[in-house]
């Protein structure tokens, strides 16, 4: 039983027909091909799966597709590219930020929703909005470095 | 991703846009075959083309049989390849994983990417520059002393006019020159020629901080991981695990997925999977599929008895490295003994995502993408799994969702051999999370124990230390073998666990002096989801956090400053060097321990010291901690870390290396511990396998780097790992005035000390 569903991705238009319960991580990777978001648990645990919905990250690992029919999706190739890059992206580049970098959809895409909102954060408000995003190779300082170069504020 | 046709031939033909600067993208059917059995010379490590090539315009390819998993391994061995050939480090690009280029170095081993795995590229690269001025000199008529080499160009020493480049050498062409092999492979292996390696003094790239490119395609979203491999016509699998540990499937009942579109189940002894074209599908039709599975067989202890277990059960193995003087007699004439036990729990890799793998397997032929950091071993493993004969199978590394040693990666590469054999199409397995966090090869939990002796005056006249738990490798470091994977134990593979443990390394010049180790038998022998394995620095943050904190303690029973009673027994000026550099820089001031000024608030705050060796690279830290009375909660607040791993390649690399471990090691050491009931492990996902997270990340990690130029370089992966567990639990100790022996240390458990207390 499969709908068909149409969403801008990065962007572009796309449309799929797809089991409207089928988790948006699976429409965007499987069905549409991008190399992320990413499959980390499946149970909104982590953040490798996250995309912006309309500016709001969002784990698409526990989101129908049906949710976002029509909706704006941002991934984190849609964030910034090297010839325009978010200052996100720079600042990793900088701080030469990930390890294995599985993880980086979840922590860059909720930072930069930290950064539209709170041009500034304190060091406090930066570690409350990165919570219960999970990095295993255990690269929270640089993340910490590069949302603080990112927002101007780096000691 | 689109597998990209390419051959070692297209590799040397290339400029700089095709041979890219990590991996080589899977080779499509087409190219099947060419890659490795048509090249010539043979891809063996006694070829010096097995090792280097240069391309017709002059860059320079080195070829690295190990592999870098995310800290610049790679950037390391560009570096020392750019200086012993006198080329520019942007000229050097580094192809790892692909059994059809490189010869099995070892893939990512014991630290040793560097250490051993960059020494034999380092002969390489200067016997292909000791060539290189052989062809120069015959060309320019100037003997080889007076030629002069500056990127890639050789000249004559004072008349610039007179070069002739690499490119012209030998650009696009091979050296056909033999090298002396020492006839191992993986780890130990070892080419040399005959030119001399350069000295430290000369070099000019190493000790750089050189970024890694791959950064940035990783950053923009570019990066094709294992898990973006698509091959036509591939299934999506997924595996069902038996919910009890060691229950096989009694009935299947296929009709409960027949709703599925193109839903199918394969089946074969205890290995149940499911495949379908669309992932979607594979992932409802393993939910779905009904399977009823023999009754359990209660293999496990209960979890609150799990250590007792240990300390109960019969030895099946042992051996004590160290035993020096007469430790029993010491024992029995000291004025004071201190004794002490600590425990340690399993530990899951907890990859940040499932492992992923995909297998193509032919008649006669297969190839294999994996996450592995053992692409060569998951070749042979396939190969013994598939009945074919090692080269007619191809493995291709592609980064994967984290690797920290023996992790679910090399299970989902057999897996996924085994149900493209049985299904006769490309087969791409992802696990779910409760495959990877549940079913991975788990870190031992064990039992330390100490027993010094102190005389009169507080010297140390005896140290005992045993170490007892499960063998670190019921299946080995690789998956060279099915019998070491799942898909080869529920498949009837007999298991041959490895009895090995670990004592402290360290350099305490103690007179009488024994360590000693025990193992005790696997709770279940085949199909474990307890089975051991290597997880980053296999026993170092356990072993010393027994053993460091032991130090803690007789120095305080001793009434001694810890870091003054460290360099007390430590001679090793290097060790000591490094013990000093983390004590100055954290601005350690003697003074009475536990902390008299901790405060009756809620927050007490200490610090702790601890130092530790690991295969030549020295490690000391100081650990600030905050321990909140109220919650329990402790927070790792800051460290101070002195490394010394001998000559510096790579600076920067080397600080973002040694933080990711400290920052890993913290979690295990506060948040991790398998939890398990008497048939099935429980910890199954993020919730039920908690780790470290953002607010509970340090404040800041101070390093200082000791460059030894004249000290052949050393790892830098693990060490640092080892050094964490113990200084948190000494500061902690200094901060409540209670000693916690027992990993993690969670808030419950500082809670019911304190309450003790």
């Amino acid at each position: 039983m499969t709908e068909r569903i149409r969403l801008v991705v990065d962007g572009r238009p796309a449309e799929l027909d797809a089991d409207p319960a089928m988790p948006l991580l699976y429409a965007l990777h499987a069905e549409l091909g991008l190399a992320n978001p990413k499959f980390g648990c499946g149970l909104a645990q982590c953040g490798a799966c996250t995309v912006q919905v309309d500016g709001r990250p969002t784990r698409s690992c526990v989101t129908p597709v049906s949710a976002v029919r029509g909706k704006t999706i941002t991934t984190l190739a849609g964030l910034g590219t090297p010839e325009k890059p978010h200052p996100l992206q720079a600042a990793y580049v900088a701080e030469q930020v990930p390890q294995c970098g599985y993880c980086l959809s979840g922590w860059m895409l909720t930072a930069a929703a930290l950064l539209r909102d709170t041009p500034k954060p304190t060091d406090r408000q930066i570690r409350d909005a990165l919570g219960g995003l999970k990095c295993r190779c255990g690269t929270h300082m640089a993340i910490l470095r590069a949302v603080k170069r990112a927002a101007g504020t780096k000691a | 991703m689109r597998p990209t046709d390419i051959s070692r031939r297209d590799l040397l033909k290339a400029g700089g846009a095709l041979v890219v600067s990590f991996a080589i993208p899977g080779a499509a059917r087409g190219a099947f075959g060419q890659a490795g059995a048509g090249a010539k010379p043979l891809l063996l490590p006694d070829e010096l083309d097995s090792w280097i090539a240069v391309t017709p315009h002059g860059s320079v390819t080195a070829f690295f049989g190990k592999m870098d998993m995310g800290q610049g391994v790679d950037v390391a061995i560009a570096q020392i390849v750019a200086d012993e050939l006198d080329v520019a480090f942007d000229r050097v690009s580094v192809v790892m994983g692909d059994t059809a280029f490189t010869c099995n170095q070892g893939g990512a081993s014991g630290s040793t990417g560097v250490q051993r795995g960059g020494l034999t590229l380092r002969h390489a690269a200067a016997e292909a520059r000791r060539l290189l001025l052989e062809r120069a000199s015959a060309k320019l008529g100037v003997p080889a002393d007076r030629l002069v080499v500056r990127d890639g160009v050789v000249s004559v020493a004072g008349d610039a006019q007179r070069r002739v480049s690499y490119a012209d050498l030998i650009g696009g062409r091979y050296f056909h020159h033999k090298l002396e092999w020492n006839k191992q492979y993986g780890n130990p292996l070892l080419a040399k020629g005959q030119a001399a390696v350069k000295n430290a003094s000369e070099y000019r790239v190493v000790g750089r901080s050189i970024p890694q490119k791959i950064v940035a395609e990783k950053v923009y979203g570019r990066l094709q991981y294992v898990t973006e491999v698509k091959v036509e016509g591939m299934l999506h699998a997924r595996v069902l695990r038996p919910p009890s540990a060691g229950c096989g499937p009694t009935a299947i009942d296929e009709s409960s997925i027949a709703a599925i579109p193109g839903a199918r189940v394969v089946h074969e002894k205890d290995m149940v999977a499911v495949l379908a074209e669309r992932e979607w599908d594979a992932v409802r039709a393993a939910r779905e599929l009904k399977v009823t599975w023999a009754p359990p067989c209660t293999p496990f202890p209960e979890m609150a008895k799990l250590h007792d277990h240990i300390r109960q059960a019969k030895s099946i193995g042992g051996q004590v490295p160290i035993d020096k003087g007469d430790v029993e007699a010491a024992l029995k004439s000291a004025h004071r003994i201190v004794e002490a036990e600590y425990e340690w729990p399993f530990q899951s890799h907890a990859s940040m995502g499932p492992a992923c793998a995909v297998a193509d397997v032919r008649a006669d032929e297969a190839r294999l993408w994996t996450g592995s950091q053992k692409p060569h071993y998951g070749r042979n493993g396939v190969a013994k799994l598939v009945g074919l004969p090692p080269e007619k199978v191809r493995a291709t590394w592609v980064p994967g969702p984290g690797s920290y040693g023996r992790n679910d990666a090399g299970d989902a590469a057999l897996d996924a051999a085994l149900l493209s054999k049985l299904t006769g199409k490309p087969v791409r397995v992802q696990y779910m999370r409760h495959d990877g966090t549940g079913w991975d090869p788990k870190g031992p939990a064990g039992v330390y124990r100490g027993r010094a002796g102190l005389d009169a005056q507080g010297n140390v006249v005896a140290y005992d230390f045993s170490a007892r738990g499960f063998s670190r490798q019921d299946v080995a470091t690789t998956e060279n073998d099915p019998k070491d994977t799942l898909a080869g134990q529920l498949t009837g593979s007999e298991p041959k666990p490895t009895i090995i443990f670990q004592v402290p390394s360290e350099a305490y010049d103690f007179a009488n002096k024994r360590c000693g180790w025990e193992c005790v038998a696997p709770l279940l022998d085949r199909g474990s989801p307890l089975r051991t394995g290597h997880l980053r620095d296999p026993l170092g943050p356990e072993t010393h956090f027994a053993s460091e904190s032991f130090i803690d303690e007789i120095a305080h029973a001793a009434g001694a400053d810890p870091v003054a009673f460290r360099l007390k027994y430590v001679k090793d000026p290097r060790h000591t060097a490094v013990i000093r550099a983390a004590a100055d820089r954290a601005g350690w001031g003697k003074r009475p321990y536990p902390n008299p000024r901790r405060g009756r608030g809620d927050v007490m705050s200490g610090r702790g010291f601890s130092y530790t060796e690991r295969n030549g690279t020295i490690v000391a830290m100081v650990a600030e901690v905050e321990v909140e009375r109220r919650t329990g909660r402790v927070w790792a607040r800051r460290f101070t870390v002195a490394h010394d791993c001998g000559l510096i390649i790579n600076p920067k690399a080397l600080e973002l290396t040694i933080e990711g471990n400290v920052v890993q090691a913290i979690s295990r050491t506060v948040f991790e511990e398998v939890q398990f009931d008497r048939d099935h492990v429980l910890s199954v996902d993020w919730a039920s396998y908690p780790i470290l997270e953002m607010q509970d990340a340090p404040e800041r990690i101070d390093i200082v780097l000791i460059d030894r130029p004249d000290v052949a370089a050393s790892g830098a992966g693990e060490p640092s790992t080892r050094t964490v567990p113990a200084a948190i639990a000494n500061a902690i100790y200094d901060a409540t005035g209670v000693r916690i022996r027992r990993v993690p240390i969670t808030p419950e458990r500082i809670k019911a000390a304190l309450a003790r207390a």
